[in-house]
C-alpha cells in the first residue's frame, strides 16, 4: 500500500514521476563513429563531430534507433512512425556543441505501461509517458586542481534514451520496484547494461506533496540519484522537507536539486536557474525521423519473451508461486539456468533447489549465476535422481555439496561415493534384523506401549546403512518386525 | 604569351592540355595578381607557396596522364570553408586563430579534382551580411568604381565579397562562395560575375562553418557560366557526413549550355516589380525578357504571392539558427578564449570579445525569437509561412520552368552607406532570399551596366535539381547580353 | 524591445554587454522586431511550419566504430589541455 505520511496538520500522499537517462548498448555514438567503450583515456573516443569542431554534422546511427524502438515495443508502448530532433539550446563545458541534439515535440516512441511487483507480492501499473532519443554531454572533472576544471569528452555523444514515467508512483518503494522493473526489461532487450554504478543508467526523481486525492502540488526534481538506496532515501528526505515547508505555511519553489549522497540531503541547484529557457527548434541539421511499420513489425517479431510474459508462464506452466516465478525471472541467465534445470525434473523441486540452495550458497560467496560451478543441467539430475528415489533428498544435499566445490557430474558422484540407495528388501531386512537383536530393551518398550521409540529404531537402521536405505522400505519392515 | 589571368577556366584546361603553358605558370600569373590586387582586401589568409606546390604536383599528375576536372586551376577559397591546416576564421576575431585538422567536403572534391588554391577569401562575419564590411579582418574593395569620378571605394557585396572581388579582378580564375539568403548571386551581381547558388542539398555542407543551416550552400563564383558549370560539377554530390545531402547524380553541367531556349517557359513574378525599383533595373529586367523572347522563349506571367514577407522571414529563421550554431563558439575547445574569473566570465567575454555587432545582433535576435513567450509569434509563424513562400514557388513552376528577375535591387554601393540601419542592408537581398527559403536553385549572370557603369546583374531561379535549366538560361542571356566591361581597376592597370 | 530584455536576451546567449550596448542594441533589435511583424498579415490557419526543405529521406548509418582515437586532433586547437584534457576555469556546482 502506498505510504501516507503524517505531517504536524495531517495525512499527506507523495507523487512521484521519473525520467530515467538509459545508455543505448550500440557500438557507435548517437551521430558519429565513435566508440562508446567505457573507461578509455580521456578525450580518445571521440571524433571532430562530438567536439563540435565548426562545420561538422551528426548523422543518426541507425542501431540506436531500433534499440529505442526495440524499448518501446517492451515497455508496451506506442511508437511514432515520425519523429523529430530538435535542440536543446544551453552553455556548459562538457556540451560541446552549445546544445544537445534531443527530441521534444515528437519523441519516437509514445504512451506505456508496465508492471511492477511490490514487497507485499501485489502488482500496480505505472504509465510510461514518452521515450526519447538524445545526447548524452561529456564529463567534467572539478577535483583534480585546485582552480581548474577538466573536461573529458569521450561520453559526449553517446546515444541515451530518456524515459519518462506517469507521476504514478506514490513511495520510494514503488520508485525502487519501478527502478528495478525497468532496468529488469532493458536488460532482457539488450538495449541498455542498466549498469547504475558506471552511470549507464540514472535517474532524476520529480517528487511533489499532496492532500491524499487533492490536485497535484508544485515538483522538484532531484538529480544524481545513482542508486537504488539513494532513490530511497532522496523520497523520504524530499517528502519530509516539502512537507514542513508547507506545514510551515511556506510554498514549494519548482526547482532542480541535487541529491548530495555525503549529507543525505537534497539541495538547489543554483547553476541550473536560469537555464530553463532552453529554446527548443528543430535540428535543422537533420531531417524527420520516418520509420517503416513493417520495419517495426520485424522487430517486434525478435523481442525476447519479457520478464511479465516469463513470470506468468512460469506461474502457469510450472505451477510456481508467484513469488518463487518473480525470483526465478529477476534476470534472463537465472531464468534460462531455472528452465534447463527444470526440464529433466520436478519443476517445482527445481524451483526449490535453485532458489533455496543454489542461489543461497552464490550470494554468500558473491558470485553470479553465470559463474555457477555446478551447470544447470547436472543440477537437474541431480534433482532427478531424488525423484527416482536413486538418492534421498538427504544425501542430495551432501552430493550437492560436493558438486559444488569439484563441479563433478551428480551421477559420477553417486556413483564413485556409492551413495545410491538400498532399495533391496533383502539387505534393509538384513539391518532390522541385527538392529532388534542389538536393543531387546527397547524393543520390549515398545511393545509395551513407548511408541516414539520407533523413531529410534529408524535413525539406527539409516545410521547403520550410512543413510543409503530407502526410509519408506525402512519404515515398513520394522513396522511388520516390531 | 597571352595575359593568362584573363583566361577563363575552360580556356585555360584548354591551354593546359595543349601544354600552351603549365599550372605552376598559370598559379604564378595569379600569385603575382593576387600581390597586385592585395589593396582589395580580399583574402584573410594568402597561401600562394602552397598553390605553387599544388601547382607542380598538378603538373607531374598531367604529365602522367592524370587530369582531373579542374586540373591544375587555381581558385580561391571562401574563408567559410575549413581547410586541412590552413587558417580558418569565417572572417571572425573568434576563429581568429583557428587551424582546423580536417577539410571541408566541397573544398576536397575541388582539390580532387586537381584544383590549385590561392587563399582563404574574406566574408562578411559568419557570413552574416551583404556587403563584406562586417568581417573582423577589414573590408574588401571591389575592383569597380564608378564613372562619375567620386573614386569612392565600392562594396563587392556579400557575404562573400572577397570571392567575388577576387574573381573580377582577375587574380582567381573561380572561386567558391556560400549562399544563405544571397551571398552568392548579390556579389556576383555586384562584381560583375557569375554566382550559383545549386539546390539546397546539391553540395555537402559538411566542413563548412554553418551560418544557418537549413539556408547554408556551397557554390562557385567564376567569370562565365561555363566555368560556374565546371566548377559545380566538381563541388556537388551525396556525402553521407551529411543528413541533408541528397544522394542524386552529378549531371555534367557543361553539356546543358546548349544555347537554345526555345520553348522554355520563363515566369516573371509580378511581385518583384516593387515599389521603388530603380528604372534602370527595371529596364535591364526588360532587356533580360526580350533577349529570352527572341531566343524562342515564352514569356509568362507569374504570382509569388508571399514574396514580401520572405525578407522578415529569413531574418527570423536565420538568426534563430545562428544563434544555436554558434553556441559553440565559446573559447573552450578552439578559437580565442578571453580571460574571466569564472566560466561564465570566460564565456561572457570570450564571445562579447570575439564577434562583431552584426553578429551579437543576430545571435540576440534569434535567441529572443526561440525563447519562451515569444516562440510562437515570431519563430513558429516564420516557419509556417516558409512553407506558404515555398507552396508559391511550387505553384509558378506548374507554369514556367525557370524564372527571371533582377538579382539585386541595386548595383554596388560605397562603403559606409547603407550602414546606419540594418534593415536597409537587409533589403538588399529582397530578390534573392524567397528563393533561399524554398531551397531553390538560382543564379546570377552579368547583364549590364548601370549609368554610373556598374555592373548588374539577372537572376535566374530554377526548380529543385534542376540547376541544368537555370544554367543553360543564364548561358543564353550571359551570351545575348555580351557583357565585356571590365573593373576599373583592371582598365587601369592594363593602360 | 527595452534595456532589461537586451539584457536578458544577451545573459541567455552569453554575450557580456556593456549599458552603452544596451542601448544601442534596443533600439536596433526593437525596430527588426518591429519590422518584422508584418508577418502578421499573412493568415497562417492550419499551416503547418516548414522546418527543412530537401525532399529527401533521413538516411541513417550503420553502427560501427569508424571515428574517434584522434585525440591530438580533438585538442590541437584548445586554448588550454593538459593531461588530454580541455582545461577550463574551475566549475563549482
Ligand atoms: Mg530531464
Ligand atoms: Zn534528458
Amino acid at each position: 500500500m502506498a505510504q501516507i505520511l503524517k505531517g504536524e496538520t495531517g495525512d499527506w500522499e507523495i507523487v512521484i514521476g521519473m525520467e530515467v537517462h538509459a545508455q543505448i548498448t550500440a557500438n557507435s555514438k548517437l551521430f558519429s563513429g565513435a566508440s562508446t567503450d567505457f573507461g578509455g583515456a580521456p578525450n580518445t573516443h571521440v571524433s571532430l563531430v562530438d567536439a563540435a569542431m565548426p562545420g561538422m554534422l551528426p548523422v543518426l546511427n541507425e542501431m540506436c534507433v531500433e534499440q529505442a524502438v526495440r524499448t518501446g515495443l517492451g515497455l508496451n508502448a506506442q511508437i511514432n512512425l515520425h519523429s523529430e530532433f530538435e535542440r536543446k539550446n544551453y552553455f556548459y563545458p562538457d556540451l560541446p556543441q552549445g546544445y544537445q541534439i534531443s527530441q521534444y515535440l515528437h519523441p519516437i516512441v509514445g504512451k506505456g505501461e508496465i508492471e511492477i511487483d511490490l514487497p507485499d507480492g501485489s502488482v500496480k501499473k505505472i504509465g510510461i509517458t514518452r521515450l526519447h532519443l538524445e545526447q548524452d554531454a561529456g564529463k567534467s572533472i572539478h577535483d583534480q586542481h585546485p582552480t581548474k576544471s577538466y573536461v573529458d569528452l569521450n561520453r559526449s555523444g553517446c546515444a541515451l534514451m530518456e524515459i519518462v514515467s506517469e507521476p504514478d508512483i506514490r513511495d520510494a518503494d514503488e520508485a525502487c520496484a519501478y527502478l528495478a522493473k525497468l532496468r529488469m526489461i532493458l536488460r532482457y532487450l539488450g538495449t541498455c547494461d542498466g549498469n547504475m554504478e558506471e552511470g549507464s543508467m540514472r535517474a532524476d526523481v520529480n517528487v511533489s506533496v499532496r492532500r491524499p486525492g487533492a490536485a497535484l502540488g508544485t515538483r522538484c526534481e532531484i538529480k544524481n540519484v545513482n542508486s537504488l538506496k539513494a532513490v530511497q532515501m532522496a523520497i523520504d528526505y524530499e517528502a519530509r522537507r516539502q512537507i514542513e515547508i508547507i506545514e510551515g505555511n511556506g510554498a514549494i519553489v519548482q526547482e532542480t536539486r541535487l541529491w548530495d549522497p555525503a549529507k543525505g540531503e537534497t539541495r538547489s541547484m543554483r547553476s541550473k536557474e536560469d537555464a530553463h529557457d532552453y529554446r527548443y527548434f528543430p535540428d535543422p541539421d537533420l531531417l524527420p525521423l520516418e520509420l517503416k511499420h513493417d520495419w517495426v513489425g520485424q522487430i517486434k517479431e525478435t523481442l525476447p519473451e519479457l520478464p511479465d510474459q516469463k513470470k506468468h508462464r512460469f506461474m502457469l506452466s510450472y505451477g510456481l508461486s508467484a513469488y518463487d516465478s518473480s525470483v526465478l525471472i529477476a534476470e534472463k541467465v537465472r531464468a534460462d539456468y531455472y528452465e534447463t534445470v527444470a526440464q529433466g525434473c520436478d519443476a517445482k523441486l527445481a524451483a526449490n533447489w535453485v532458489i533455496n540452495e543454489l542461489l543461497g550458497i552464490l550470494n554468500k560467496d558473491g558470485k553470479a549465476i553465470t559463474e555457477s560451478p555446478i551447470g544447470a543441467a547436472n543440477l537437474g539430475q541431480l534433482i532427478a535422481r531424488i525423484s527416482d528415489s536413486t538418492i534421498s533428498g538427504k544425501i542430495a544435499k551432501d552430493v550437492f555439496a560436493e558438486m559444488y566445490a569439484t563441479g563433478q557430474t551428480a551421477d559420477s558422484i553417486i556413483e564413485g561415493k556409492g551413495l545410491k540407495q538400498v532399495t533391496d528388501t533383502g539387505a534393509i531386512e538384513k539391518i532390522v534384523d541385527e538392529v532388534i537383536a542389538e536393543n531387546p530393551d527397547n524393543v520390549a518398550a515398545y511393545k509395551s506401549g513407548k511408541d516414539k521409540l520407533f523413531g529410534f529404531f529408524v535413525g539406527q537402521v539409516m545410521k547403520k546403512s550410512q543413510g543409503k536405505a530407502n526410509p519408506d522400505m525402512v519404515n515398513d519392515l520394522l513396522k511388520k518386525k516390531l | 604569351m597571352t595575359n593568362l589571368t584573363h583566361l577563363n577556366i575552360a580556356q585555360a584546361l584548354e591551354g593546359l592540355k595543349k601544354k600552351e603553358f603549365t599550372s605552376v605558370e598559370l598559379t604564378q600569373a595569379h600569385v603575382k595578381a593576387t600581390e597586385e590586387f592585395r589593396h582589395l582586401n580580399a583574402y584573410v589568409t594568402e597561401t600562394s607557396e602552397l598553390a605553387l606546390k599544388q601547382a607542380a604536383e598538378s603538373d607531374a599528375r598531367r604529365a602522367k596522364g592524370q587530369v582531373g576536372l579542374l586540373e591544375g586551376i587555381p581558385l580561391a577559397i571562401k574563408d567559410l570553408y575549413c581547410t586541412k591546416g590552413v587558417r580558418t576564421t569565417a572572417s571572425s576575431r573568434i576563429l581568429d586563430n583557428f587551424v582546423p585538422p580536417y577539410e571541408s567536403t566541397v573544398s576536397g572534391n575541388l582539390f580532387r579534382d586537381g584544383a590549385v588554391m590561392l587563399g582563404k577569401t574574406s566574408l562578411d562575419e559568419f557570413a552574416m551580411g551583404s556587403s563584406n564590411t562586417t568581417s573582423a579582418y577589414g573590408n574588401v574593395i571591389s575592383p569597380w568604381k564608378r564613372n562619375n569620378g567620386d573614386n569612392a571605394d565600392l562594396v563587392p557585396g556579400g557575404s562573400s565579397g572577397g570571392s567575388s572581388a577576387i574573381v573580377a579582378a582577375r587574380a582567381a580564375m573561380g572561386a567558391t562562395g556560400t549562399d544563405t539568403g544571397g551571398s552568392i548571386r548579390q556579389p556576383a551581381s555586384f562584381t560583375g560575375i557569375a554566382g550559383i547558388k545549386p539546390t539546397y542539398g546539391r553540395c555537402s555542407r559538411w566542413g563548412i562553418i554553418a551560418f544557418a543551416s537549413s539556408l547554408d550552400q556551397a557554390g562557385p563564383f567564376a567569370r562565365t557560366v561555363e566555368d560556374c558549370a565546371l566548377m559545380l560539377r566538381s563541388m556537388a554530390g551525396y556525402d553521407p557526413k551529411d543528413s541533408t545531402c541528397a544522394d542524386r547524380p552529378v549531371p555534367d553541367y557543361t553539356a546543358a549550355l546548349t544555347g537554345n531556349v526555345k520553348g522554355l517557359r520563363v515566369g516573371i513574378p509580378k511581385e518583384y516589380n516593387v515599389e521603388g525599383l530603380s528604372p534602370e533595373i527595371a529596364k535591364l529586367w526588360d532587356q533580360g525578357k526580350d533577349w529570352l523572347k527572341s531566343g524562342g522563349a515564352e514569356i509568362v506571367d507569374i504570382s509569388l504571392p508571399h514574396s514580401k514577407y520572405a525578407l522578415p522571414v529569413y531574418y527570423i529563421i536565420a538568426p534563430a539558427e545562428c544563434s544555436s550554431n554558434l553556441a559553440r563558439y565559446d573559447g573552450i575547445r578552439y578559437g580565442v578564449r578571453a580571460e574571466g574569473e569564472s566560466l561564465n566570465d570566460v564565456y561572457m567575454n570570450t564571445r562579447a570579445q570575439g564577434f562583431g555587432d552584426e553578429v551579437k545582433r543576430r545571435i540576440m535576435i534569434g535567441t529572443y525569437v526561440l525563447s519562451a513567450g515569444y516562440y510562437d509569434a515570431y519563430y513558429t509563424k516564420a516557419q509556417k509561412i516558409r512553407r506558404l513562400i515555398a507552396e508559391d514557388f511550387a505553384r509558378a513552376f506548374e507554369k514556367c520552368d525557370v524564372i527571371l528577375s533582377p538579382t539585386a535591387p541595386s548595383a554596388a554601393f560605397a562603403i559606409g552607406e547603407n550602414q546606419d540601419d540594418p534593415i536597409k542592408m537587409y533589403l538588399n537581398d529582397v530578390f534573392t532570399i524567397p528563393a533561399s527559403l524554398a531551397g531553390l536553385p538560382g543564379m546570377s549572370v552579368p547583364a549590364g551596366l548601370d549609368s554610373q557603369g556598374l555592373p548588374l546583374g539577372l537572376q535566374i531561379i530554377g526548380k529543385a535539381w534542376d540547376e541544368e535549366t537555370v544554367l543553360r538560361t543564364g548561358h543564353f542571356v550571359e551570351t545575348a547580353a555580351n557583357f565585356t566591361a571590365m573593373p576599373q581597376m583592371l582598365m587601369k592597370k592594363a593602360a | 524591445m527595452d534595456k532589461a530584455t537586451v539584457k536578458k536576451v544577451a545573459t541567455l546567449a552569453r554575450l557580456a554587454i556593456t549599458e552603452a550596448e544596451q542601448e544601442k542594441f534596443a533600439t536596433q533589435l526593437g525596430g527588426i522586431l518591429k519590422w518584422v511583424e508584418m508577418m502578421g498579415e499573412v493568415n497562417t490557419d492550419n499551416v503547418e511550419p516548414l522546418a527543412n526543405v530537401v525532399n529527401i529521406d533521413l538516411k541513417l548509418r550503420p553502427d560501427i566504430v569508424n571515428d574517434g582515437d584522434i585525440r591530438d586532433a580533438v585538442l590541437a586547437n584548445a586554448p588550454e589541455a593538459l593531461e588530454g584534457f580541455f582545461v577550463v576555469p574551475k566549475v563549482v556546482e
